[in-house]
């Protein structure tokens, strides 16, 4: 898949250092191959236990994490790599469509996601973003949260157990409509032309909607994912 | 990567419940999905384990009461009691109904069946007398099992032809058998089709008892099996020679008969057994192999199909691209939607379905990969059909004139409305100066939606591509499927 709202370049202070963590040898060189001189891959792991102890040895600025890992999947690198070392920051890579796994993973502490049919620029610029401390939605990622908070939409209001923090469990309208635009393929430059706001504003946005993914507690976005499993 | 084979399966036991949920029932319960396969299989009820034999059952009972004693009577119709019985169930059934000991009747039954009369009111009462809970006893049961019926009289005429042949060939002795005999096989296929679950597993476990004795080469137990076979024989030829002398007698036929079918079946019924299992198996392993070659069939027909095209094609980048996406697509849809390839058919689609149909037609026919992002769902009417048919209109322009190297389709259902968005990064136009091959698609895209009362709005600027907004209002009143 293309990410446009990956496309742009962006002024990125080095190269970042990454593991690239995949349990397949042929799409982990072939990734390697693709970042080229980009980007400085310090190594490469197939499993969760020697991801997570490498990833500690290393310390490397981005972690590309295939969502489907023997021992674990993503899911636990992402867990362990958020208490151990949180400096590290994830990004998730996968094959598959299924919204849950990828959620998962995000809520796990992934900070973007992007499709393995992505292109080596755009990976490449999907990784300076995630080593600058940005988030990366793809917008299939911004079709799978817009689906998964629309899920929980105040509709059925009456069964929905107040949460511990009101601020966590909505999109704001804005955080929808940059979704949404994000869904509709347009890039950080152009949701922020078309807004009237700041490429940054975008940006805090995007971040704000991830932590909101990230840190609800609301049980109706795992039922959500729980819906999605056994439809 | 992991391998995810996840056909659609409904459920999995020992899934992780989600989290908690406060009033009514839990996430996963659904009316008629009956995970619990409560009222599946009444023998699981029983709090009979299933290694337990009824001599098991008889210990446990003697050894916790005293040898004769008299309850209380119980009242309403008389039942058969299921809890600790001995063969049917019937003597409990009786002492429960009646208040005189359970053992004494035993030995009544005992006693007066050696004068075959008892036997004989014990299968009657086994037969009729419903087990406790039920209201219909194995008897009617049986009336009313239509499939029962024919299947017993399939049988009972397939003996009395195999009877007549016989006598007719001289054994005359076979003429006082066959009555009997047909009347016995034919009540058995019925008591057997008819009787309560656990009765079914008792009976199931008798013969299972027998098939171990053909299991096993030793020679003990062969001798054993003939042996008692010849027992049972000589028993039942004696019967039956001395109702020969007391024809009046229907008692004593019966008996013998009995006796010369138990020793058909002590001899020959485990073969008979192996046999139904052999063919139980052998079906078995058919149904297998038929579901690996529908499965062998369909990855032929889309993906050794599509392996073997890239193979052949390898010097046209664009074209394997494009056939490594279409599979995937496929697949995807096939393994983790359930849908078989190609089944994309209008019956029951749904307007994500119906996006997923353009993604995938307009990109193997124009050959520029289509992304779509769907946001919820719901079925389609007339003004999501106008809806669908003009984002692929939509979408076909782009392929066709824009020059993009992918179009992305975004569509979400809302409550209110339904919007689909056609995106393309191609060279665009100024929709002020639009060419005129151009007017009547752009026309057919926007009188399409302005028709149904839907919205048609075209944004494009030459070098930043185009985007085609259109949506749709829903009919109030409309929910989507599903919990919202």
């Amino acid at each position: 898949m293309t990410s446009p709202g990956l496309a742009g370049p962006r002024a990125g202070g080095g190269r970042p250092r990454v593991i690239i963590v995949d349990d397949h040898g042929l799409f982990r060189s072939g990734v390697r191959s693709e970042l080229g001189d980009d980007v400085e891959v310090v190594g490469e792991a197939a499993e969760v236990t020697p991801a997570v102890k490498l990833i500690g040895e290393l310390l490397p600025d981005v972690v590309l994490l295939d969502v489907h890992l023997p021992g674990g999947g993503g899911q636990a690198v992402a867990a362990a790599v958020r208490a151990e070392f949180p400096q590290v920051r994830c990004l998730a890579l996968s094959a598959s469509d299924a919204p849950e796994d990828v959620i998962a993973v995000i809520r796990a502490g992934a900070r973007g996601y992007v499709t393995k049919t992505i292109s080596g620029p755009e990976l490449v610029d999907a990784i300076r973003r995630i080593a600058a401390g940005d988030s990366v939605f793809s917008p299939r990622l911004a079709g799978f949260v817009l689906d998964a908070f629309a899920a929980q939409a105040p509709a059925a209001g009456g069964e929905v157990a107040p949460a511990a923090d009101p601020e966590l469990d909505q999109l704001t309208p804005r955080e929808r409509e940059v979704l949404r635009l994000i869904a509709r393929g347009y890039t950080y430059k152009e949701i922020a032309r078309e807004l009237y706001i700041s490429i940054k504003t975008v940006e805090t946005h995007v971040s704000s909607v991830l932590r909101k993914l990230q840190l609800s507690t609301r049980h109706q976005l795992t039922r959500w994912a729980n819906e999605r499993r056994l439809a | 990567m992991e391998e995810r084979t996840r056909f659609p399966a409904r459920g999995r036991p020992g899934q992780d419940h989600g989290g908690p949920r406060r009033g009514g029932p839990p996430w996963w319960w659904a009316p008629g999905h009956d995970w619990h396969g409560a009222g599946a299989d009444p023998g699981l009820d029983e709090p009979v384990g299933p290694g337990q034999s009824w001599i098991d059952r008889w210990d446990a009972r003697r050894s916790g009461t005293g040898r004769f004693r008299r309850g209380p009577k119980g009242s309403g119709p008389i039942r058969r009691s299921m809890d600790h019985p001995m063969l049917g169930g019937v003597a409990e059934g009786i002492s429960a109904r009646t208040g005189i000991d359970v053992t004494l009747i035993r030995i009544a039954f005992v006693l007066t069946a050696l004068g075959a009369f008892g036997a004989a009111a014990y299968v009657l009462a086994w037969l009729l007398i419903p087990v406790s809970g039920e209201n219909t006893g194995i008897a009617s049961k049986a009336l009313a099992d239509r499939r029962g019926l024919a299947l017993a009289a399939g049988l009972g005429s397939l003996l009395v032809v195999v009877l007549a042949t016989a006598s007719a060939l001289g054994a005359s002795w076979v003429g006082t058998l066959a009555t009997p005999l047909v009347i016995t096989a034919v009540g058995m296929v019925l008591v057997v089709r008819n009787a309560t679950g656990p009765e079914q597993d008792r009976i199931r476990q008798l013969t299972d008892a027998l098939a171990s004795l053909t299991e096993s080469h030793e020679r003990s137990r062969i001798v054993l099996r003939v042996l008692v076979g010849a027992v049972l024989l000589g028993g039942g030829i004696t019967l039956i020679l001395l109702a020969g002398h007391s024809a009046g007698e229907l008692l004593q036929p019966l008996g013998g008969a009995l006796l010369v079918l138990a020793a058909l079946v002590v001899v020959l019924g485990p073969w008979w057994l192996r046999i139904a299992r052999d063919l139980l198996v052998e079906r078995q392993a058919r149904v297998r192999a038929e579901e690996r070659a529908d499965m062998a069939a369909r990855v032929h027909d889309s993906v050794l199909q599509t392996l073997a095209l890239i193979q052949r094609r390898s010097g046209d980048p664009q074209q394997v691209i494009q056939l490594a996406r279409a599979q995937e697509r496929e697949l995807r849809s096939w393994l983790f939607d359930g849908r078989a390839p190609g089944s994309m058919d209008e019956l029951g689609m749904t307007f994500a379905g119906g996006v997923r149909l353009i993604e995938q037609e307009v990109e193997s026919r124009h050959g520029v990969p289509v992304d779509a992002v769907i946001v919820g769902d719901c079925e389609l009417d007339d003004d999501l059909r106008a809806l669908l048919a003009a984002g692929r209109e939509a979408t076909v322009n782009a392929v066709k004139w824009s020059g993009a190297d992918v179009v992305s389709i975004f569509a979400e259902v809302e409550a209110d409305e339904v919007s689909l968005y056609v995106r393309d990064r191609g060279k665009g136009f100024d929709p002020a100066v639009v060419p005129g091959d151009r007017q009547g698609l752009a026309e057919s895209i926007r009188g399409r939606m302005a028709r149904r009362g839907g919205a048609a709005v075209i944004r494009s600027a030459p070098g930043e591509g185009t985007e085609v907004s259109l949506t749709m209002p829903r009919v109030a009143g409309k929910r989507e499927p599903g919990p919202a």
